[in-house]
């Protein structure tokens, strides 16, 4: 099969030409941004560089890191380089506490977001004639929107479905052809099993692809959403400080690993604990400065995403850089269900509970498909009541205000005092039993 | 005309009640009435016992979660029936019972009661005003 491109000149451009066009904008990116963004501006007098600083990519190592910190104190706007009137749009993910982080994107942007997206798409072998199946939730999480603009940017059929209701959801694959399916891997599992009870065969569907993201997933994984859904799995990368999904795309015949676009956004990886860059193919922190978006650009952020990046020429004949799969985390995050979880956020919400002790832990568990969360929250004597219902008003609030502030579900269980083990230290807030 | 009754949490795990026994064997309290209360995800161990405080201090030092609540113990003959007239003179006044659990005493002649109210000033009058015996807290501790 010959490669689809969505933009064949600056996805085959030999290296020296695609840095040298790295160059031109990171130069006037950070110019920009020194002179717009006060928070940018400060760290670069602190770390005593100037925008004439950066006279090759390498200088980029002179600029300070970008963290989710820095966003959150600047929340929610601080780190805009314009006024609102600019901004079209704006999306928000978890922040590291109560707070989220807020992305903005003015109407050029988001054309750059479609355009990433749409390339995404060809990459993974979609074409106009195609019927994507968008089941990324539709929201402030940019996964829905950001696949379904690249979707239509591309020319294709786009059912902006969203996710949940899995019958529904396949109903629709089979009435109207669904051929590319765009989820997290583990709502595509759900779904496989969804059919097995409606005794649909899959091979009797029209799916063909599937673009599956948002989430840590194993080659074991795609094996089993590959054999149970009979389609080819294939893995996207994106995160909305950066832009959404379409930074990066598996492409269908791949030497392994997603192309990063990087003709707009520049990835590095770094030594998490030392912060000094790292030689190609070396395992490390993900790093992304954003040479060509306006609203909202970023230097040096850090990911906290564990990969390595690949610059030979892929199979398929792209001469983009190559990430692997995400492998892990330099910080506590967890991915469930798709929903990026601080346990800094659940002690936030148990510190809000008058009472509540501040020790817990997070279990988290796969069952069959779906992740679930467990919080162990210690019982303590100022919350005990001698009544049933009591405890259960408590637990059924703490369920509540975590689903509001963090958008997922959870169970909580009840323990004896000191039942959570005390660590020297660094507490053990995260148990992740998941064989991922 | 209240009794102090001991409760407990009780975490979903297995042996815990045999370790809050044992506790209180270890430490001569005597068990006069017990129940438990649970769901699917915890319990609660309520007890009356002839050393409240005794009994409280054992358990929080093995790092138990214990509260004190008033609860009444109301005496009925035990015989066909008396629970019935106590519950309904319960309703009748309009009361509500949060929980309530039962004992026979030693000699076998009466019944006693363990009732937790919403309103336990208004049911003790009330109760008393209907004739009914309601036990002074020495008498349930040593029954």
């Amino acid at each position: 099969m010959s490669t689809i491109y969505w933009d064949e000149e600056i996805e085959t451009l030999p290296r020296v030409g695609l840095e040298s066009i790295q160059l031109k904008r990171l130069q006037s990116l950070i110019n920009r941004v020194y002179r717009k963004v006060e928070p940018y501006r400060e760290k670069m007098i602190a770390a005593g560089v100037k925008p004439e600083d950066i006279r090759g990519l390498e200088d980029l190592q002179k600029l300070p890191f970008t963290t989710k910190d820095d966003l959150r104190e600047n929340y929610p706007f601080g780190m805009f380089t314009m006024g609102l009137d600019d901004i079209v749009r704006v999306h928000a993910s978890s922040g590291t506490t109560g707070k989220p982080t807020v992305v903005g994107y003015t109407r050029s942007d988001i054309d750059i977001w479609a355009n990433m997206m749409a390339r995404a798409l060809a990459c993974a072998g979609a074409t106009r004639g195609d019927m994507v199946h968008n089941a990324y939730g539709y929201g402030l999480f940019t996964g829905g929107l950001g696949a379904h603009y690249g979707a239509e940017k591309l020319g294709a059929t786009v059912i902006p479905v969203s996710g949940g209701n899995s019958k529904r959801q396949i109903t629709i694959m089979k009435d109207f052809g669904s051929t590319i399916l765009m989820s997290t891997p583990s709502y595509a599992l759900n779904l496989a099993d969804a059919m097995d009870h409606m005794g649909i065969d899959p091979s009797s569907l029209s799916l063909r692809v599937g673009i599956f993201g948002a989430e840590p997933w194993s080659e074991n994984m795609r094996e089993e959403v590959e054999n149970k859904l009979n389609l080819k799995a294939v893995d996207i990368y994106g995160l909305s400080e950066v832009i959404g999904p379409g930074v990066a795309q598996e492409c269908l015949n791949s030497s392994g690993g997603m192309h990063i676009f990087e003709d707009h956004f520049l990835p590095e990886i770094i030594d998490p604990e030392t912060g000094k860059v790292m030689a190609p193919g070396e395992r490390g922190e993900l790093v992304f400065t954003t040479l060509t978006k306006e609203a909202f650009p970023v230097i040096r952020y850090r990911t906290k995403d564990i990969t390595s990046l690949h610059y030979e020429t892929c199979t398929c004949g792209r001469t983009l850089v190559r990430m692997d799969k995400v492998t892990g985390r330099s910080d506590d995050m967890l991915i469930i269900r798709g929903v990026n979880v601080f346990p800094s956020q659940v002690e936030h919400v148990l510190m809000g509970i008058e009472g509540v002790e501040p020790h817990y832990q997070i279990i988290v568990e796969r069952e069959g498909t779906m992740d679930t969360m467990t919080v162990e929250v210690e019982v303590s004597d100022s919350l005990f009541t001698d009544e049933i219902k009591g405890l259960e008003a408590l637990t059924k609030r703490i369920t509540r205000d975590v689903k509001d502030i963090l958008g997922v579900t959870c169970r909580v269980k009840l323990v004896n005092p000191r039942a959570i083990q005390r660590s020297e230290g660094k507490a053990q807030r995260v148990i992740d039993n998941r064989k991922i | 005309m209240r009794v102090e009754q001991i409760a407990v949490f009780l975490e979903n795990k297995s042996g815990r009640l045999a370790e809050i026994t044992s506790i209180l064997a270890e430490n001569n309290i005597n068990i006069r009435a017990l129940a438990v209360a649970d769901t699917a995800d915890f319990g609660i161990l309520r007890l009356i016992v002839d050393k409240v405080d005794e009994a409280e201090t054992a358990l929080k030092e093995k790092g138990f979660t214990v509260g004190k609540t008033m609860v009444i113990a109301v005496e009925v003959p035990d015989r066909t029936g008396g629970l019935a007239e106590v519950l309904d003179c319960v309703q009748k006044i309009g009361l509500n019972v949060e929980y309530m659990y039962a004992f026979v005493n030693k000699t076998g002649e009466n019944a006693v009661l363990i009732f937790r109210f919403d309103d336990m000033t208004r049911a003790i009058n009330s109760l008393q005003e209907n004739g009914f015996t309601i036990l002074e807290s020495s008498q349930v501790y040593n029954l």
